[in-house]
């Protein structure tokens, strides 16, 4: 059994009339079953709406399965007593970084999580200190984080799941408001963690680009996890991918629109670097 | 526009009264506050001015900075003065038609005036001197035995830090979805009062909604950091006193002292 292990996840969002009566669910995870390995970097796709933020926040016990079971490190989610031993192993970073950033000053946000886990003072400061040299953003300990950017924010933001010393981090599109030198730094910042500290990691993202350095990639659609391998194994399924109202990368589209004009080109390229080869040979 | 707003007013610096810790500054203004209503004849008063210039001294903070507090509350040390001069009965020393000054309303409405300049005064030092985060947490450590009475202090003292940190961010979310409704022709200078608090709606309702998604992803996001009330905390910058304040509060008993005795001898 992986870090992370799903069997038959149901998920129904209830929606309440005014009496507080049941007055219609939503289904928007259906019999989702997944095993995700210690140490590897996933990268969930999936369209608007296709419940990739539902399953995130099952990984986290912030939500429980409806039917089914969800297992972080081999503890049920279910089980209340063991909740905050849970949020701690698998640690989550939301998409706006303002709306995740507690305290009025950088160190003192990154303590945040440790405080609540009730770690002794001098704990706390070498933990915030690794932490925040772990994304690059030590010097900048005493700052505001209002005078951040997007990207520096959500490297705090990191930092402050990082410094819980979780086992696999969950980020829920990370990058979506932040401009292409801060999608930058922080894939690099999460790269990092992922080689270095040996963090599992699953990121949830809109762009194509950022799936490509996965090990894995899982793609849902209508709250069912619809396909899984290999980024070259899902991105060479074009036709499949586009009726799951999802782009490939550029390279892979054009490479693909190529080889349909008949130039013969392998399946699944992903890179310039692997255009550039195939057609010089 | 709204980015450099510092709250409170914070003036940063490495002096010794930045550099006691928050309670003692806290517990020394109240004590100065009492201290200005137990002197009530002008030796008293004398050692009270003393005791204030000594700390602007040693605050480093600009004069001008701390006077600045004062012009805000001018108006009510006026009419304060006022209504002491003209309404205290007793021996009359100066009158013109229905107006009537006595003795006692002299004295008693420098009192009033002096009371109220020290006041200010002291409190602007302290806020000058202190971050806000720094009273929060001096606040909550101080309050934390009316947690006996139920009184969610820890809860209290985190919803001030937290208002701390989103008033910034709402106040330039402000700005924004200001400019944003100008741009769609909405009107925000024009017309009486009634006709500007109607114009605020546009610029309302989106702030409020916006305001409830943030409460709910921060709510979430410190849920998922293990955040689940006061119950096991630690503390990352747990409140220490050190040698100073042990200083400050022996400075600050003799003073005190020398105002009780000064009211018992009748000074
Ligand atoms: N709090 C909620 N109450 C009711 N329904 C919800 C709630 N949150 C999400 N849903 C519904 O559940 C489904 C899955 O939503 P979810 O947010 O998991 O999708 P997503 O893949 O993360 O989408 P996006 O890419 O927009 O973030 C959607 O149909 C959505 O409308
Ligand atoms: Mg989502």
């Amino acid at each position: 059994m992986g870090i992370i292990k799903a069997l038959g996840l149901v998920f129904d969002y209830l929606k309440y009339d005014e009496e507080g009566n049941v007055e219609d669910t939503q289904r928007a995870i259906d019999d989702v079953s997944l095993d995700i390995e210690e140490g590897d970097f996933i990268a969930i796709l999936g369209h608007n709406g296709s419940g990739k933020s539902t399953l995130a926040k099952h990984m986290n016990a912030l939500l429980l399965p409806t039917e089914g079971t969800m297992w972080v490190e081999g503890i049920d989610t279910s089980k209340e007593e063991k909740l905050w031993r849970i949020r701690q192993k698998a640690g989550m970073v939301f998409q706006n970084p303002d709306n995740q950033i507690i305290a009025s000053v950088v160190e003192e946000d990154v303590g945040f999580g440790p405080e609540n886990m009730g770690i002794p003072t001098e704990k706390i400061w070498k933990r915030v200190d690794d932490s925040l040299k772990a994304v690059g953003m030590l010097s900048y300990r005493n700052h505001s984080p209002n005078r951040l950017s997007g990207g520096q924010k959500q490297r705090v933001a990191i930092a402050g799941v990082m410094a819980m010393r979780p086992k696999c981090i969950v980020l829920d599109e990370p990058t979506a408001m932040l401009d292409p030198i801060g999608r930058r730094e922080v894939l690099d910042a999460v790269h990092e963690l992922n080689r270095e500290a040996g963090v599992t990691v699953i990121l949830i993202t809109h762009y194509m680009e950022e799936a490509i350095e996965a090990d894995k990639v899982f793609v849902m659609d209508n709250g069912k996890v619809v396909m899984q391998g290999s980024p070259r194994e899902v991105f060479s399924q074009v036709e499949t991918l586009k009726s799951y109202r999802l782009d490939v990368p550029q390279v892979t589209e054009l490479a693909y629109e190529l080889s349909q004009a008949g130039v013969k080109l392998p399946q699944g390229i992903l890179t310039i670097e692997e255009l550039e080869e195939a057609l010089c040979r | 526009m709204f980015k450099d707003i510092t709250l409170g007013q914070y003036y940063p610096g490495d002096s010794v009264l930045h550099r006691l810790d928050p309670r003692t500054k806290l517990i020394g203004t109240l004590a100065f506050i009492i201290s200005v209503f137990i002197f009530h004849t002008f030796p008293g008063y004398a050692v009270a001015t003393v005791f204030l210039a000594a700390v602007i001294w040693l605050s480093r903070i600009p004069p001008r900075l701390i006077f600045k507090g004062l012009k805000a509350i001018m108006l009510l040390l006026i009419i304060t003065v006022m209504f002491n001069i003209f309404l205290t009965p007793g021996e009359i020393v100066w009158s013109w038609r229905f107006l009537k000054v006595s003795r006692e309303g002299l004295s008693l409405s420098g009192r009033m005036a002096i009371r109220l300049t020290y006041l200010v005064t002291g409190s602007s030092i302290m806020t000058l001197t202190t971050t806000p985060n720094q009273l929060t947490n001096a606040m909550e450590s101080l309050l934390r035995p009316l947690n006996r009475i139920n009184v969610p202090v820890h809860e209290i003292a985190m919803m001030m830090s937290i208002a701390l940190r989103f008033i910034p961010i709402l106040m330039e979310e402000t700005d924004k979805i200001m400019k944003a409704q100008t741009a769609r022709g909405a009107d925000f200078e024009s017309g009486g009062i009634i006709k500007k608090v109607r114009n605020m709606i546009p610029l309302l309702v989106p702030l409020f909604i916006s305001a409830f998604r943030r409460a709910n992803d921060l709510a979430m996001a410190m849920e998922a950091r293990c955040y689940h009330g006061g119950g096991g905390r630690t503390q990352m910058k747990p409140l220490r006193y050190a040698m100073i304040d042990y200083a400050a509060f022996v400075i600050l008993t003799v003073y005190l002292a020398i105002g009780a005795v000064f009211r018992i001898v009748g000074i």
